[in-house]
């Protein structure tokens, strides 16, 4: 069975580190990349009703910016290093979503990039690497 | 075009303000003269309303919209009792697809729904119930938030299953669709009629009850903290906000206000359980009184009519079940199952009147804010006769805050803050549906859209200088208009409802309907 790597992907500078990490590995083991998007979503938010009527062509939207901006550059970039590439977006808390996806996938590895920051913010909320960490089924990588 | 239209309107308003400024001193005399000329204008509207059925003392609406919910919970088998497991899984998103994420959820579309109606009927109107009808109207508005139940889960299925959808994605709904488009579906003549009738009716009901009420009572609210000051000010100030909302498209207010609000009703409810844990040894003895009260009304005045009149009639000023709004707001969601709206909906009547507004009853009664008579055991009537007295002669909002208050001093000051912040959401959220409605008969356009957001606007301050009396009367009777028409067409649209039910239960039974969790 051949390795697939998943990758979190947001378009941002780690993200992009993580992306080259898991295609150099994808490419000496032999594998696949799955860049994943995953945008912050709770169900359980509050909307005005306006925002109710508008709730589904916003999502549309989102989703085709996301596929244009940030998930079809990437994809070139790993099918022009020759690995088998396929992307994914979904909605949801982005450390449980992909550690959910890694499972519904049978990936060998989630990849992460992290912004390095050890701010008071993070520490209080937590990141998503680091919630990762701490849940995920499979192993885990931290680009720094 | 909007912005240069938003500078003026602004201007209009502080030039007002500034207008009356200047003359302070007959502010109260502006008060009074917009009662006056407002108590006139809708008298007979009012009248026609909650005209006895002939013969009696008991408004025949009261009676259309109890027959109603009756109805409704017979024909679908007391579907309020038996499908409220469900609801509950279906809020929790156990039946929700993953795939869907980032659509709105049944939470959502509930939550949202329910800071249009959680709000000034269950802490405002419920003092008006109990002070007017005594206890034992709280017997009889719990009654009927269960019965409305049934009332609620056939509009909501109803308005998600004929919603229209655009090209762009945004969907309009509510019943003004479902009677044009259900009753062609059935071929049944007059659906136009009734979508037109409804959404008049709907356009005044969101400038009475879901405005002018809610400015009303913020004023009182305010007045309770801050002293007495002439209303006008509060509703300038209340309609530039409201206008920089729904005209200027500041969401970051909305936004804000639609997270605050739950918090709100939470610290609300948690104060009224931990006043209610704090006397639990009275609360049998208030049961006592909601029964006894009940099915003799206690000497409040029209006796036990009066107290279920005033039960039933606040129940469904709070609830909105039979009405058609919430319908209006539960038609955005995407779903599959237009019936699983139905069944989130059905728990708006339990949350808002069954827990919600007991419990402001359950408050007032055990503080004992209405006086008794020692020697009789009945209530004492103010000197009009007209309502119960109470301790300091308080009503709708003052006598929720006093009731509060007498355990927790600081409770009126965020009271004060929570009906101010209720009032507000209702307001956004009535403004969309009377907005709605508007567009239904005018249809949509920026221009139209502005007309009757200023509109709105200026009955914010009509709202908060009126006095309570006429700008109740007025908002009840706008609200029940609606049930009139609505309750009508869900009268020919149920057996479509019905065979929903049908089909959604032998799915769920042979399993094609299954829960997405693992």
């Amino acid at each position: 069975m051949s390795d697939k790597f998943i990758v979190g992907f947001d378009g941002s500078e780690p993200a992009q580190r993580a992306l080259e990490f898991a295609t150099g590995r994808a490419a000496a083991q032999g594998g696949s990349v799955l860049i994943a998007h995953v945008l912050e979503w709770s169900p359980y938010s509050f909307l005005t009703p306006n925002e109710l009527e508008e709730r589904h062509a916003r999502r549309k939207d989102e989703m085709a910016r996301a596929e244009s901006a940030i998930l079809t550059p990437a994809k070139k970039q790993v099918a022009a290093a020759g690995i088998e590439v396929e992307t994914v977006i979904r909605y949801g808390h982005i450390a449980e979503t992909l550690s959910k996806l890694a499972k519904t996938e049978g990936a060998t590895q989630l990849v992460l990039g992290r912004d390095g920051q050890s701010s008071f913010g993070s520490r209080v909320f937590g990141s998503v690497a680091g919630s990762l960490v701490q849940i995920s089924p499979v192993p885990c990588t931290i680009v720094p | 075009m909007t912005r240069l239209f938003t500078r003026v309107a602004l201007a209009a308003m502080a030039f007002m303000a500034l207008a009356h400024g200047a003359q302070a001193q007959d502010a109260v005399g502006i008060d009074q003269k917009v009662n006056e000329i407002f108590a006139g204008a809708t008298g007979w509207f009012v009248n026609g309303i909650f005209s006895p059925i002939p013969g009696t003392s008991f408004p025949w609406i009261v009676g259309w919209l109890v027959a109603a919910a009756t109805i409704f919970t017979i024909y679908f088998g007391f579907i309020q009792f038996r499908a409220f497991p469900h609801s509950i899984a279906l809020v929790k998103g156990d039946y929700s697809d993953p795939n869907d994420a980032g659509e709105v959820s049944h939470f959502q579309a509930l939550a949202t729904a329910l800071s249009g109606t959680v709000g000034l009927g269950n802490i405002a109107g419920v003092a008006v119930a109990v002070g007017i009808g005594g206890p034992g109207a709280t017997f009889w508005m719990i009654l009927a938030g269960l019965l409305g139940m049934a009332s609620k889960f056939t509009e909501c299925t109803l308005a998600v299953k004929y919603r229209n959808e655009y090209p762009d994605g945004t969907v309009s709904g509510g019943p003004m669709y479902y009677m044009v488009k259900g009753f062609a579906e059935r071929s049944l003549p007059g659906g136009k009629f009734l979508a037109v009738m409804f959404s008049i009716f709907c356009i005044l009901g969101s400038l009475g009850g879901g405005n002018m009420f809610q400015s009303n009572q913020a004023h009182q609210a305010l007045t309770g903290v801050l002293g007495e000051y002439p209303g006008w000010i509060t509703g300038v100030i209340f309609a530039v906000i409201v206008f920089v909302v729904i005209v200027g498209g500041l969401k970051s207010i909305a936004s804000v206000t639609e997270k605050v609000v739950p918090l709100m009703a939470v610290i609300y409810v948690g104060t009224a359980l931990i006043i209610l844990i704090m006397n639990a040894n009275m609360i049998g003895w208030a049961f006592g009184q909601i029964f006894a009260g009940a099915f003799t009304g206690l000497g409040v005045a029209g006796g036990f009519v009066g107290a279920l009149i005033q039960g039933f009639k606040r129940a469904a000023f709070s609830n909105e079940a039979g009405v058609g709004s919430a319908a209006i707001a539960h038609s955005a969601v995407r779903t599959k199952e237009p019936i699983t709206e139905g069944f989130v909906s059905l728990l708006e009547p339990f949350i808002d009147t069954v827990v919600i507004c007991t419990m402001t009853a359950l408050v007032i009664i055990i503080t004992q804010q209405l006086m008794v008579d020692e020697a009789t055991g009945l209530y004492m009537l103010n000197e009009a006769g007209t309502a119960i007295a109470t301790v300091d002669g308080n009503t709708g909002v003052s006598l929720t805050a006093a009731a509060f208050g007498a355990t927790f001093s600081w409770f009126p000051t965020v009271l004060a803050i929570a009906v101010i912040l209720f009032a507000f959401s209702t307001m956004i959220s009535w403004s969309y549906y009377g907005l709605k409605a508007w567009t239904f008969l005018f249809g949509e356009g920026k221009a139209k859209e502005l007309t009757f957001k200023i509109i709105f606007c200026l009955f914010v301050v009509i709202g908060a200088a009126a006095s309570l009396g006429p700008v109740i009367d007025f908002s009840d009777a706008a609200i029940f208009a609606m049930a009139v028409v609505n309750i009508f067409g869900l009268y020919f649209l149920m057996p479509v409802v019905k065979r929903e039910l049908a089909s959604y239960q032998s799915r769920l039974k042979s399993g094609e309907i299954r829960k997405f969790t693992e």
